[in-house]
């Protein structure tokens, strides 16, 4: 058991005994280190602001991820390389040419956005892949600026590979780094806390299964994309805090030949690659249901251990059939996704017992899966109704349903009446029709800031046409945004 | 092809206005002055600077009702909570407790006795950290009596409830007009408001000095207006009390009144407990408890021939000002000065009403009522297009302003400088609107779901503060001995690169180097009696008095050049860099340091107010305007008609910003104009519960525009145009008309969704237009068919 908790603040190795389990990343470097430099714009990880990087060793090499800085908690930065926007100038005063591009394109008004999205830009400059327009605005769809229109970012992200500015400051010393960061992944367990209140990082998953067995009450924390805004909007004192992000087993991405088993601590980022391969739309959604910064950290175990009305992964989850993997010491059990979700609030998850991991079936060739995202703006937004789809058609006609949605209840919830009504028939506009008049009777949607109850259901049977209408036929550009997305012209 | 960020090439002006030899005279396309430190996290604002020792931290506690009653306020377990230095609450203010900027008396800094809207602060905790006074905070007992509350403006004109005097403009014989007219509509749209959202929320930091002096740091566009508020809760005369911002993250009109209750809250704290404190309210506190931009209710009666010509305009608007004052006469006025747009009613009435309601008071917001008032105007321009069947462009291109007499506005003034019909015309025939128009139809006949949409509207925004005293403003500018020129003026810098510019005007006016200018913070102890920075108004006002600033050092230094060297002052020659006089040049740096040791000054004070212009609010009439800002754009649209969600394929904008003083800075408030326009009229949705609580607080529920939703095209050009009044370097305003560019989004979708209708009905797709408003609009459309 180790009692101090140790990263690295650019390239100086930060040892920190006493730590307050919620403090946050953000405050830690505006109080504690006196590092101004990262902003806070709205403390819930919506705006981008406060974005930095965190680099981990991972596969032989580094990799950087921007993060939300404002709702990661400071244990987190265990084992870390932590860069902030104060890093990215040269020692000769030169700017990086993540900021060069900024400054030559106008990127800037105000200002107080612009450090976060330097450090996103920063992000996928350092990951070296292609910068196209459709990439550098889902990279910065979590950072808002309010002066520009975002025109002069994205154009500075789409020079900035060919912008001259400093930069071998970092990419010199990376070798470094990461012997430096590989030297402080001791596989021990953490323990740190101040004025009696304690942050965990178990590094193993028995270890973990043990502590929260012991800890029922203990805030289990993977990406604190939820848990962080109990601390930041209510001022709850959690404690202990559990952080899963050094247990390696459950960061894995399991194949099997009939399923695809994630860890509950794979981040989104790292499911939506693997999920894009099986389901492109399951991947699309993860695509849509957060920003890059919070795809970074948090998780579909979360996601679904955290039981959220709208979800978002889960009617996906649903429709594809999925379970969960719930484990209680040494026990382990699954159980159906949609089983899972008991009632608004009660989940089937006994205190003391985590999610371990999903468990994903391979798609059929007969199938046919979709998933809709409905809300106000496309990028990270929470749904006003969110449909996973799957039907199984043979010889035209319709053998499986399963309808799932998020928004539309109190829990993820299937369409079970809808469902009863394509059962059987071909696959036909009429069915589809019929089966979204049948859905009537399987939801009471509510009225909220999200959207009426009229519309929640109205736009909920219109999916199922809309599904008709993309699953038969030539299908091809039939989205307003993403890789299927219809291009004029 | 490279993958390019389209039209932003090609479209901005040449720098050829650039003076020969110096770096950075007025019309050059200088990056911001701040760029770089913005890009590298050294750029300061207000929560950034180095806080002095023993500063607390302060948490304003709200009220949880909207209407009621506070028959208890028990604080004592507050007090006692850890680490809580003090607890102010109304009772505990020296001075006045009121802080509304009109005078009205009904904008208290904490409620005392009855709370008026859900989120009104009620008291304060200063403590070491803003977290241990917020938990602080949850301690108090708080008692209730419940009040009926005004939660809509229905409600309030119900019951004739109002914060200020109904506003009234009217102009030829309605009767005669009608009678003239084939045709009559009339009906009723709701306007949506918005919240500024402010990057970097309300914030201030106060420090106590001797004699009872008060600093403080505070996020605002109108410094004298904090420090007149501070000084009057403090009780303090306005010498005691500086205001100091050196630039805002965004502010929008957010900052304009609302930043007085963080700079009063920090003040008293600071007064009462003599450390120094900061108050930086919590993104969601922020948006519950500051004011926004107004929803309106608007009524409208048009009278229009079979040609499309408009011949009378009736039109009743009612704003939710919320629970007091604050600026919304002003800002209904300017709603009446813009319910016309671009067009000419031959007979209009026109009344505007300012509902008091139970919810936060709302604010100026970049147009200040004019957004709201042409979002009305376009509507009745959209129903005479429906009625007549013509296509809604023709319909605004017969209405727009002419020669005289179809010249004259609503309120009596005279249009002189229209440049409307051509640069619609210009944008019509550039942006092919007829082809894209024609294509747009054989799209929609083709798919089954999507439809496209397209609308070219314009704008014609009045510039000056229709409250003619505001239109007036200071600089200081010092020539030190080195020759290095330190630059102050009233204006605030909140992100529109008002400093770069008019330091730009003043490089250009002495000839030296911009670099060598310094911008310095806007401080109330430098300038005095400052007017807010809004209204657009900020380099057409401080560009001027630095501008006369500068003269007046150069007309000293001439004198001394014409006197050492016998010569008259039209012998000096004024060139970049130094002075020639007789056949002998002297650099500039040369010139100042032998003006010093001849005891010439070299600090002068600059003044400037804009001429002409008038405006009496009792009979309607008058020249509130100095000039006009013109501009037009033209959206495309698609629409999903089975979920209503669209997205914004490309816009084109073409804008008249006069001769631009820096083109980069003038497009970026176009492009950031237009986006926010965008925001507030599809996706930002305000939304209240019955119980009159915001339930849309925070970015997770309200829904500005991110990253992808700007129009993969968006091309930006400036209409080839020059002031026609003598304004600085003849540019014109930027700030706030773009904004008003986004109608055309609208008026896009609504084409989109009329299709399904074959454009036979007016949609009346009132905004914000949401995916779901569209998909309703499209059900109740097709119900039509």
């Amino acid at each position: 058991m180790r009692h101090t908790l140790r990263f690295l603040l650019g390239h100086d190795l930060v040892e920190l005994g006493e730590v307050d389990p919620t403090q946050t990343v953000l405050e830690w470097l505006r109080r504690d280190a006196h590092r101004w430099g990262t902003k806070e714009g709205c403390a819930e990880g919506d705006c981008g602001a406060c974005s930095v990087v965190v680099v981990r060793p991972e596969g032989g090499r580094l990799r950087a991820d921007a993060v939300n800085s404002c709702i990661q908690f400071v244990g987190t930065l265990d084992g870390a390389q932590l860069l902030t926007v104060e890093d990215l100038k040269g020692p000769d005063g030169r700017l990086h040419r993540v900021q060069q591009a900024m400054v030559d394109h106008h990127g800037s008004q105000c200002g107080f956005c612009t450090p976060g999205f330097v450090m996103a830009l920063y992000a996928m400059d350092r990951r070296g892949e292609a910068v196209t327009y459709e990439t550098a605005v889902d990279e910065i769809a979590g950072n808002l600026c309010r002066c520009t229109g975002y025109g002069p970012i994205v154009e500075a992200a789409l020079a900035m590979r060919g912008t001259e500015g400093a930069g071998e400051h970092l990419s010199g010393r990376e070798a470094e780094v990461m012997a430096r960061l590989e030297a402080l992944d001791d596989g021990q367990d953490l323990m740190v806390g101040k004025d009696g209140r304690t942050f965990h990082a178990p590094a193993s998953l028995d270890a973990l299964a043990m502590l929260y067995a012991g800890n029922p009450g203990a805030a289990l924390v993977a990406g604190s994309t939820d848990v962080g805004l109990w601390v930041t909007k209510q001022d709850r004192p959690l404690d202990p805090v559990i952080w899963l992000g050094r247990v390696k087993e459950l960061r894995r991405i399991e194949e099997r030949t009939d399923a695809v088993v994630i860890g509950a601590g794979v981040s989104y980022t790292d499911a939506m690659a693997k999920l894009g391969e099986m389901y492109p739309e399951g991947g699309e959604l993860i695509r849509r249901l957060a920003s890059v910064q919070i795809r970074n950290t948090g998780t579909i175990g979360g996601n679904v251990a955290n039981g959220s009305p709208i979800g978002d992964s889960p009617p996906f989850l649903i429709a594809a059939d999925a379970r969960v993997v719930l484990r209680y010491r040494g026990e382990r059990r699954e159980v159906a996704v949609e089983d899972f979700f008991i009632s608004y609030g009660e989940q089937d998850r006994r205190p003391g017992e985590l999610v371990e991991a999903i468990v994903l079936p391979r798609p059929k060739p007969t199938e046919h899966l979709a998933c809709y995202k409905i809300s106000k703006r496309f990028d990270q937004d929470i749904s006003a109704v969110c449909g996973g789809f799957r039907v199984r058609v043979e010889k035209g006609v319709v053998k499986d349903a399963r309808l799932a949605f998020g928004g539309m209840a109190g829990t993820p919830k299937r369409a079970k009446a809808a469902e009863a009504a394509l059962v059987g028939r071909p696959w036909s506009e009429d069915a589809a029709r019929d089966a979204a008049a049948a859905m009537e009777g399987d939801f009471r949607p509510l009225t909220d800031q999200r959207a009426s109850a009229a519309y929640r259901m109205k736009v909920a049977q219109n999916l199922l046409v809309k599904f008709w209408y993309e699953t038969h036929g030539e299908g091809g550009q039939i989205r307003l945004v993403g890789p299927r997305r219809v291009v004029h012209g | 092809m490279a993958d390019t960020v389209q039209g932003r090439s090609g479209s901005e002006r040449p720098a050829a206005r650039d003076k020969e030899g110096i770096r950075g005279g007025a019309g050059v396309a200088l990056i911001h002055d701040s760029a770089t430190k913005h890009v590298t996290g050294e750029a300061v604002y207000t929560d950034d600077i180095r806080e002095p020792a023993r500063l607390v931290e302060v948490h304003i506690a709200l009220a949880e009702r909207a209407r009621a009653r506070v028959v208890k306020l028990d604080l004592e377990p507050v007090r006692r909570a850890k680490g809580v230095v003090a607890v102010v609450a109304a009772g505990d203010v020296p001075g006045i407790n009121d802080i509304s900027p009109t005078g009205t008396g009904d904008d208290p800094v904490f409620a005392a006795g009855e709370v008026v809207y859900h989120g009104q602060p009620l008291f304060a905790v200063a403590a070491g950290t803003v977290h241990e006074a917020r938990r602080a905070a949850r301690l108090a007992v708080v008692g209730y009596e419940d009040l009926a509350p005004t939660l809509s403006i229905e409600a309030a004109l119900e019951s004739q409830s109002f914060v200020w005097p109904e506003g009234r403009m009217q102009r030829g014989d309605l009767e005669a007009a009608r009678g003239r007219a084939t045709g009559r509509i009339s009906g009723a749209m709701t306007i949506g408001g918005q919240d500024h959202f402010y990057l970097e929320g309300q914030v201030a930091m106060a420090v106590p000095g001797e004699d009872g002096d008060m600093l403080v740091h505070s996020s605002t566009q109108h410094p004298s207006e904090v420090q007149h508020m501070v000084g009057k809760v403090l009780g303090l005369p306005d010498h005691a009390v500086t205001i100091e911002v050196r630039r805002m993250g965004g502010a929008f009109g957010g900052k304009e009144t609302q930043a007085n209750l963080f700079a009063c809250v920090a003040a008293l704290v600071a007064n009462a407990t003599g450390r120094p404190a900061k108050v930086r309210a919590d993104r969601d506190d922020d948006m519950v408890m500051t004011g926004k931009r107004h929803d309106f209710l608007a009524r409208y009666d048009v009278a229009y021939r079979d040609d499309g010509r408009i011949e009378a305009v009736e039109m009743e608007l009612a704003a939710r000002a919320g629970c007091s004052a604050d600026l919304s006469g002003a800002i209904i006025d300017r709603a009446l000065f813009h319910a016309d747009n671009a067009y000419f009613y031959p007979a209009v009435k026109l009344t505007a009403h300012a509902c008091r309601t139970n919810t936060v008071s709302n604010t100026a917001f970049r147009g200040f009522g004019g957004p709201q008032g042409m979002v009305a105007g376009e509507r009745v321009i959209e129903e005479v297009a429906f009625a007549t069947g013509l296509d809604p462009l023709e319909v605004r291109k017969r209405n727009l302003y002419g020669e005289a007499p179809r010249d004259l506005t609503p309120y009596h003034m005279e249009v002189t400088d229209n440049v409307a019909p051509e640069l619609v015309a210009q944008l019509e025939r550039d942006g092919r609107y007829w082809e894209r128009r024609d294509e747009i139809r054989a799209f929609n006949a083709r798919h089954p779901y999507f439809r496209r949409g397209l609308a070219l509207t314009p704008v014609k925004f009045g510039i000056s503060f229709t409250l003619t005293a505001y239109n007036q403003a200071g600089a200081l500018l010092h020539v030190y001995k080195d020759g290095s020129v330190m630059l102050n003026h009233g204006g605030t810098e909140m992100g529109q690169g008002l400093y770069v510019k008019v330091a730009q005007v003043v490089a250009d006016e002495l000839q030296v180097d911009v670099g060598r200018v310094r911008i310095t913070a806007t401080t109330t102890a430098k300038v005095p009696n400052t007017s807010a920075t809004a209204a657009s108004s900020g380099s057409d006002l401080n560009g001027m008095a630095a501008q006369a600033a500068a003269r007046t050092i150069k007309e000293r230094l001439i004198r001394f050049a014409a006197e050492s060297h016998q010569a008259e002052p039209n012998e000096v020659e004024w060139l970049p860099g130094r002075v020639r006089v007789k056949g002998d040049e002297i650099g500039f740096n040369e010139l100042v340091s032998q003006a010093y040791t001849a005891r010439v000054q070299l600090s002068a004070t600059g003044f400037y107010k804009t001429p002409d212009i008038h405006w009496d609010r009792a009979t309607g009439r008058g020249r509130p305007f100095y000039y006009f800002c013109y501009g037009a754009a033209l959206a495309e649209v698609t629409v999903d008609t089975l979920t209503g969600e669209y997205r914004v394929d490309r816009a084109d904008i073409l804008h008249d910003v006069g001769r631009s003083l820096n083109p980069a800075i003038d497009r970026g408030q176009i492009e950031g104009g237009f986006v926010q326009g965008m925001g507030w009229l599809t996706t930002e949705e305000l939304w209240w519960d019955d119980q009159g609580r915001l339930k849309t607080h925070a970015p997770s529920t309200y829904k500005i525009p991110a990253a992808s939703d700007r129009p993969r095209v968006l091309e930006i050009a400036f209409f080839e145009n020059e002031n026609r009044e003598p304004t600085v370097h003849r540019s014109k305003a930027v700030g706030e008309p773009p904004l008003m560019l986004g109608i055309a989004v609208l008026h896009a979708l609504s084409d989109a969704v009329a299709s399904v209708a074959d454009h036979r009905v007016c949609p009346r797709l009132d905004p914000p237009a949401t995916p779901e408003r569209v998909l309703m609009a499209i059900e109740r459309l097709r119900e039509t068919k």
